[in-house]
């Protein structure tokens, strides 16, 4: 049987990873000197150790609230310090991957503050820069935070800083929040193995029941109709169709287990998926908008 | 035998689909008009912003003639650019872009430096908010050349890339322009403010 050797994979593999090495702790040494973005956790992450565990408590059920209510996502971070980088190049950094807010409303919002720097930002998503427009977030940055963190009242800054904040996206019309529903809407990644593996289990009957050729042929047209189902899109049906027929006709399954193309396919779902208590992102963009302060 | 072949073939097609990175290079050269499309949004917006700045400015440093003429002449250079996406394409012309916005942006830097001399203009309301807006403009102008390289890079490797620079020579896909930082740096770093001269 063509390709159904164990030991070339196996070795194939240990080569990418021996070479994939030296990249990574390239890449890994290059960043060292940047401040790294924390795990998303919890909607306020301190990492000063300035906050109290009920300081904490509070302000995390206040956004709480706002998500369930409205749907909008605010996190408050507290670093010591940002450099080498501009407070507003980590910000971005940080909701670039934390990407608060949900998708296509992108109705996220850091509020951010380096303590050691003596510098605060509040970045805004997309779909916020209508209500909190530059000049409000300075005038929030300004008038609210800075008085209190002048006298050293960081939670009192944030408090205030964050009711004015929920204030002003309750005012604002956006789409209602729905229930998340676990494990609704599979990311494109996460379709084509199970559906590849659901074509060669179907392979097996079909083609005892139908012969090669037409067992092939129904097996691609249920697999791509699955695939469109699913939310696949045009290629992916072709192409797990065209998968499908082939695994069908061939009788092979240690063929499908050779081949290299899983690259792309693994790794769909990546933030949006609520876990029990857990808080992550919904997907929500960001475009620099917001304001910076210092004290 | 014909079962070998036939799962020979069915294998090259498969990978040939994605060899020659035709697809990839669509997608890409896509993400790259959208993210300079984007980079000239914001760069608009900051433009849209100029007057009303330089009219609040004016109404309490009016004789600081100098500056304002700076802003005027960095913004007509900026308006006479036909800034379209096909910018992208044309080296020459996105050089000649840049340094144009970049113009503008010592312009502007000088504009804001004068309201130090001005503490009434500093506590304008309207002139506060104005700030805000150019340096949240500012901010949104970074962010969006910052994703621009990095598309233009990911479309750039794949263009120099074997084998899909073969690809690229079929179709004459060439290397996109990305922003340079080398001669920014020196015209917009903001002027010393002389308070001699006042």
């Amino acid at each position: 049987m063509l390709l159904s050797h164990p030991v070339p994979s196996l070795l194939r593999r240990c080569l990418v990873a021996v070479l994939m090495l030296p990249l990574l702790l390239a890449a890994a040494w290059a960043l060292a000197d940047e401040v790294a973005v924390p795990p998303l956790v919890h909607r306020v992450t301190d990492l000063t150790g300035t906050l109290s565990a009920d300081q904490q408590a509070s302000l995390e059920a206040k956004l709480r609230q706002l998500e369930q209510q409205k749907g909008s996502q605010i996190a408050v971070l507290m670093v010591p310090t940002t450099q080498p980088e501009d407070i507003a190049q980590y910000s971005i950094r940080v909701v670039e991957a934390w990407k608060l807010g949900r998708k296509k409303v992108d109705d996220g919002l850091l509020v951010l503050v380096a303590k050691d720097d003596h510098k605060m930002r509040i970045e805004v998503g997309y779909g916020l820069e209508g209500v909190i427009p530059d000049a409000v977030a300075k005038r929030i940055v300004a008038e609210i935070m800075k008085p209190s963190f002048k006298q050293g009242d960081f939670f009192g800054g944030i408090n205030l800083a964050t009711d004015e904040l929920i204030a002003l996206i309750n005012g604002e019309a956006l789409p209602e929040p729905t229930r998340q529903s676990s494990g609704g809407g599979m990311s494109d990644g996460g379709i084509l193995p199970v559906l590849l593996f659901g074509g060669v289990f179907l392979a097996e009957f079909l083609r005892a029941g139908l012969g090669r050729f037409w067992g092939g042929a129904v097996n691609a047209g249920i697999i791509s109709v699955l695939a469109w189902i699913m939310g696949g899109g045009l290629v992916a049906m072709i192409f797990l169709a065209v998968a499908a027929f082939i695994v069908t006709v061939s009788n092979g399954l240690g063929w499908l287990g050779n081949s290299g193309r899983h690259g792309g396919f693994s790794g769909g779902s990546s933030g949006g998926f609520s876990s029990g208590g857990g808080f992550s992102g919904g997907g929500g963009g960001f475009g620099g908008g917001g304001a910076s302060g210092g004290w | 035998m014909r079962e070998i072949r036939l799962k020979v073939a069915a294998l090259l097609m498969l990978f040939s689909l994605s060899g020659c990175g035709y697809n990839t290079f669509q997608s890409l050269d896509e993400g790259v008009k959208a993210d300079w499309a984007e980079v000239l949004n914001q760069y608009q917006r900051r433009a849209d912003l100029v007057p009303n700045l330089v009219s609040t400015v004016k109404g309490y440093a009016s004789h600081e003639k100098e500056v304002f003429e700076a802003v005027a002449e960095a913004r007509s250079k900026v308006s006479s650019i036909q800034a379209t996406p096909e910018l992208v394409n044309d080296e020459a012309a996105f050089a000649k872009f840049q340094a144009a916005q970049t113009q503008m942006t010592s312009a502007l830097s000088r504009l804001l430096a004068v309201s130090e001399n001005y503490p009434q203009l500093k506590a304008d309301a309207g002139f506060r908010d104005l700030q805000a807006q150019l340096e949240g403009t500012e901010n949104r102008v970074t962010v969006a050349r910052n994703r621009y390289i990095k598309a233009v890079k990911e479309y750039n490797v794949l263009a120099r890339s074997f084998p899909q620079n073969l690809t690229a020579m079929v179709f004459g896909y060439k290397t996109k322009p990305s922003f340079t930082v080398e001669n920014e740096k020196a015209i917009s770093a903001p002027p010393k403010v002389d308070f001699d001269t006042k």
